[in-house]
């Protein structure tokens, strides 16, 4: 029988976050990643502490063993950071890897057995040509029913998106818009990979091809960049370039521990009140194409842990993985009615000065998609802005509720964790 | 093997699509059928499942056309500038599964509608000796 609401034995704070750049590093590893996240991580709890209290490690990764030829990963970022011989553990569930592992950090602390846990993700996706990461990234799909047939996950999101769009009118300048918002806020951050707005993208493209000799597109505005096949290829239709998230070497760590210990790190922890996780068939299984039930489900759980409510959250970083993923996130999630979000991004109610500022760190879209490392650089996210460190693009009102919402492949995962600074 | 006593393996489903077969699972007490195929019942958790074949016909519940593709369909010619148009199909008898879509033009996809009526189609791919079924639906009035 399931329980309709859960708590956690004991509280569990959040007093440190950190992240790699995020782009592409041939020269480095995802062990070198690990390390700029944990520095980062590190220097930014309050108090000095000693690495060497941490006892636990959870890493989330969806394929070092295909994308660096790499398995058994987790001892490896352990020893990375100095922490042999502490018990390691990676956790793999497609691109929620980390969302996951930070889920289970949550609950080694909250169990009693650990006071002080570390978690974090990696992923280094770029080392493969497109098509192989293509491949690897299918893996996480349904290999015997769906990708046999040439599904893709650019595929599977568009295909999403044909039903969205039938359902409730929707059209791909109402995808476009999430990128645009999501590359304004990107151009923002220093760790995003392709943090730039897109039409200071386009300018760049016209200044490169004039300094080359090359004819200078005549693009008149953004909208008419973004609709040009050559700017912007189409993927998967309805799906182009800038609706997908980029291919995107990346590492992220955040640090846990027992709220009873947490004000000898800090004396602005940031608990997490509320987690919850579910799982889903793969995507034809589905009674609904424009949804995703793991997210509703584990965003319920989330709120009912926490005791607030979607009317309460005053900033999250949701898994855009494409344009579409951002819109049906914010359905399910209770931000919007059904088929509402798309005219609520096109009102500016999701911009960083919006009601409610989705992706302030750019999200996926900009600040790139390391899958395994994302669940947890949108917690690192989290941190900054509730602790007014987001920099130039810190949302205003000094918020004190946020929420992180990471998916797996179509949604067979999803995390949701809700986060409040108590002071 | 006879139709009754084969496994509920994707094994099983393809050999069925190799002999013109679209076969789903069928739960002989809530009656539900399942495609993919499986061998427990998720909601009465029976294990006798039974082999049932499916009319093969359908709609068009969501679709995409694919322009930058797994290598497998690289190799078959598919690429940026030749898409191929794949989806999920709902058929009659109310289960859903993924399925190449034959029969529409891949550079229009503005032009295909949800709900089109589609029918079964089993394509064989891959090189000459190492031939394998491939699940695809046609439209209709193609």
């Amino acid at each position: 029988m399931s329980k309709t609401s859960r708590s956690l034995a004991r509280g569990v704070s959040l007093i440190g976050a950190g992240m790699s750049k995020f782009g592409s590093f041939p020269e480095k590893s995802s062990r070198d990643l690990f390390v700029e996240a944990f520095l980062e991580m590190r220097s930014s709890v309050d108090r000095e502490f000693d690495p060497r209290d941490i006892e636990a490690l959870y890493i989330g990764n969806f394929s070092s063993d295909l994308f660096e030829g790499q398995a058994h990963t987790a001892p490896i970022m352990a020893d990375a950071v100095g922490m042999i011989p502490r018990p390691a553990v990676r956790v793999e569930d497609a691109c929620a890897s980390s969302g996951v592992a930070l889920r289970e950090g949550i609950l080694a602390v909250a169990s009693g057995l650990y006071d002080i846990v570390l978690v974090g993700g990696i992923e280094m996706m770029t080392n493969l040509p497109t098509s192989e990461v293509t491949d690897t990234l299918a893996a996480a799909g349904d290999v015997l029913y769906e990708i046999p047939v040439g599904f893709t996950f650019p595929g599977f999101y568009a295909a999403m998106a044909t039903a969205y769009f039938d359902r409730y009118g929707a059209s791909p300048e109402d995808l476009m818009r999430v990128a645009l918002k999501n590359h304004a806020n990107g151009a923002l951050n220093d760790k995003a990979q392709f943090g730039v707005s897109i039409p200071d993208w386009m300018e760049k493209r016209k200044a490169s091809a004039q300094r080359k000799g090359k004819p200078v597109p005549d693009w008149t505005d953004e909208w008419d960049f973004l609709t040009d096949d050559r700017a912007n290829p189409m993927i998967a239709w309805p799906l182009r370039l800038f609706d997908c998230s980029p291919i995107t070497d990346g590492a992220s760590a955040a640090l846990l521990v027992a709220d009873e210990i947490a004000g000898s790190f800090t004396d602005h922890p940031i608990r997490i009140i509320g987690t919850g996780q579910a799982s889903d068939y793969p995507l034809h299984d589905r009674e609904d194409l424009t949804s995703i039930q793991a997210a509703r489900l584990a965003g319920q759980q989330a709120y009912q842990m926490a005791g607030v409510g979607p009317e309460d959250i005053q900033l999250a970083e949701v898994h855009d993985c494409f344009t579409i993923a951002e819109l049906i996130a914010c359905e399910d999630l209770g931000f919007f009615e059904p088929g509402n979000a798309f005219q609520a991004v096109a009102e500016g109610t999701t911009d960083r000065d919006g009601n409610i500022p989705i992706n302030t760190s750019g999200g996926l879209k900009s600040k790139g998609h390391p899958v395994g490392a994302s669940g947890i650089g949108q917690t690192v996210e989290i941190f900054k802005q509730l602790r007014g460190l987001g920099g130039e693009r810190q949302i205003p009102g000094q918020p004190t509720l946020g929420l992180s919402h990471n998916v797996g492949a179509t949604g067979q995962t999803c995390a949701v964790h809700i986060y409040r600074r108590e002071k | 093997m006879t139709e009754h006593n084969r496994p509920f393996t994707a094994h099983s489903f393809e050999k069925y699509l190799e002999e013109g077969k679209l076969m789903a699972s069928r739960c002989p007490r809530c009656q539900e059928i399942y495609l993919p195929v499986r061998s427990i019942c998720p909601i009465c958790l029976e294990t006798g499942l039974e082999w049932v074949e499916c009319s093969g016909q359908g709609r068009l519940a969501a679709f995409t056309a694919v322009h930058i593709g797994p290598t497998f369909m690289n190799e078959e010619g598919f690429g940026r500038d030749n898409p191929y148009l794949t989806g999920i199909v709902e058929l009659e008898e109310g289960v859903r599964i993924s399925a190449r879509l034959l029969g529409l033009d891949p550079g229009r996809p503005d032009q295909i509608e949800l709900g089109l009526p589609v029918q079964v189609e089993i394509i064989q791919l891959g090189p000459e000796e190492d031939r394998k079924p491939q699940l695809a639906f046609k439209a209709v009035n193609a």
